[in-house]
């Protein structure tokens, strides 16, 4: 009797375990198993549209984000906004289609999960701020970017940095795990570093002075200027600019090739500077230069 | 001026919103329970057949439910499937069906451990007064089994009700997901809105869930 309940509970518990590993497994399978998947694409293909079926269909579907605002978000009568969503109008008009958004969210997890609705056929386009990444790109198709993000530097209207060379000897805050820490760890070793593990603190830290200055995305630092008087972002693009582009399915060259066009040919009218100057100068201010984040034909100076 | 924030629940049609968000994971788990309470009783009658191989199949179906993740099973039936066979499934469906899913399993095995919960003396002194086999499971065995089923059938679905937050990550939009978009929107203008739009979504989730527990304590009053 009680050794047959034994016998029951091992035959469970090793049930279970061999179930969970198997969970595990599919989890990274699903995650890395697509970059080696990108060849057989055959099967994914049915899933993508081309540009003639979407413009047959009457509608495009384009996932953006629904609460990173100023770029893509919803406003209080429930309509997408943003740098993004402008963007997305007109590729809807210049298609000749309606648009549909799916909301993508802009939680860690879910840059896998925007990979997933563009490699899965979910969306036409994922015009989400997504930045482009060589690891991103075995998974999707960029097409050319449209915008352009650098590290930005704030610091006090008492002390204003405007230059690397201002900052020899003074204390920097970074925080950790973002790109602003490892441009500065290597390229400027004269530099001390103060690192905090959240943006709060960090800001925290730079209101009651325990650094000289902040760095990180300069999207964030100069939107973060603009509601703090008394400070200022004297450095707005240091370092490698980091691209954001529009994502389709890999290998929907069709719908790629459009979109690398329409990007072009929106260049000529200076198309970004009005989608920057109706979404984005209301929270960046005068002070902030577009030319530091917009990108026009695509093209990266 | 201080702004304290409540006025951005107020902000154009943003209680709306928040409504119809609530509408949407109402939906979506009060159709998932309805599916797996009757499912539910059926697996759990299942589970309880002493029959090897139908004893395997229903603690394979348990385990993998109860172990993976609610969100792996979501990503699975919203991405996987159209990734491994193209089926485009509509990602209220995926929901649905991966929370009936969850539900049947769970509810299952509250179904079979209700049942062995019930002592043999009920069936033998059932049997002793002359009762047989029908009788006593109609009159005897199911109303204690289904008093004892509450509480924890209960607790079930107030659960499905708070996970469905999890479909925003197949991008619907349910109410918690209106309630972060409405404090993205007013982080600078009123930077205390969180507060207000997070006391706005936990009473909308009270209100959803709170009727059950009134039709619980009334059931569990009636059955006494």
């Amino acid at each position: 009797m009680k050794y047959t309940t034994i016998i029951k509970k091992i035959a469970a518990l090793s049930l279970s375990a061999v179930l969970a590993a198997g969970a595990l497994t599919a989890c990274s399978g699903s995650g890395s198993g697509t970059a080696s998947e990108g060849n057989a694409g055959e099967k994914n293909n049915a899933t993508f549209r081309t540009v003639d079926e979407i413009k047959e269909s009457g509608k495009v579907i384009i996932g953006v984000f629904s609460d990173k605002a100023p770029f893509g978000y919803v406003d209080e009568n429930g309509s997408y906004q943003g740098y993004d969503v402008y963007f997305a109008e007109r590729i809807a008009k210049d298609l000749g289609v309606q648009v549909e958004y799916v909301s993508t969210d802009p939680a860690s997890r879910v840059e896998y999960a925007a990979v997933e609705y563009a490699a899965t056929g979910k969306v036409d386009i994922i015009l989400a701020n997504f930045t482009v990444t060589e690891e991103r790109a075995e998974k999707v198709d960029f097409a050319l970017p449209y915008m352009k993000v650098k590290l930005g530097v704030v610091s006090p209207d008492s002390a204003v940095v405007r230059s690397i060379d201002d900052l020899k000897d003074k204390t920097l805050i970074v925080v950790k795990g973002t790109t602003a820490e490892t441009y500065f760890e290597k390229n400027e070793p004269d530099v001390k570093l103060q690192k905090y593990d959240e943006y709060a603190d960090a800001y925290n830290a730079l209101l009651q002075g325990r650094g000289d200055a902040f760095s990180t995305d300069n999207t964030e630092v100069l939107a973060w200027a603009i509601v703090n008087p008394g400070y200022t972002v004297g450095i707005d693009a240091l370092g490698n600019a980091d691209t954001i582009a529009p994502a389709v399915q890999k290998g929907n060259t069709s719908l790629l090739n459009w979109l690398n066009d329409e990007i072009k040919s929106l260049g000529k009218e200076n198309f970004f500077h009005a989608d920057y100057d109706a979404t984005l100068a209301s929270v960046y201010g005068a002070a902030a230069n577009p030319d530091s984040l917009v990108v026009e034909g695509g093209v990266v100076d | 001026m201080r702004a304290s924030g409540i006025e951005v629940l107020f902000l154009g049609s943003n209680f709306a919103r928040l409504l119809e968000g609530l509408w949407v994971t109402v939906r979506i788990s009060l159709l998932a329970v309805l599916l797996s309470l009757p499912l539910g009783i059926l697996f759990g009658l299942f589970m309880t057949l002493q029959n090897p191989i139908s004893k395997a199949i229903s603690r394979v179906y348990l385990e993998f439910i109860r172990i993976m993740p609610q969100l792996v099973l979501l990503f699975i039936a919203y991405f996987g499937v159209t990734r491994a066979f193209g089926w485009n499934w509509d990602a209220e469906f995926s929901a649905v069906l991966v929370f009936t899913l969850w539900g049947t399993a769970e509810m299952g095995d509250l179904v079979r451990g209700a049942l062995k919960s019930i002592p043999q003396h009920q069936y033998d002194s059932a049997y002793a007064l002359g009762m047989n086999r029908r009788q006593t499971v109609l009159t005897i065995i199911i109303p204690q089994t289904l008093r004892r089923l509450l509480p924890p059938t209960i607790n079930l679905t107030t659960r499905m009700i708070k996970t469905t937050s999890l479909v925003v990550l197949i991008g619907i939009t349910e109410v918690l997901k209106v309630g972060k978009q409405i404090i993205d929107v007013n982080r600078f203008r009123y930077p205390t809105a969180s507060l207000w739009v997070y006391g706005a979504v936990f009473v909308l989730y009270f209100l959803a869930c709170w009727p059950i527990s009134l039709l619980a304590s009334y059931l569990e009053r009636r059955w006494r």
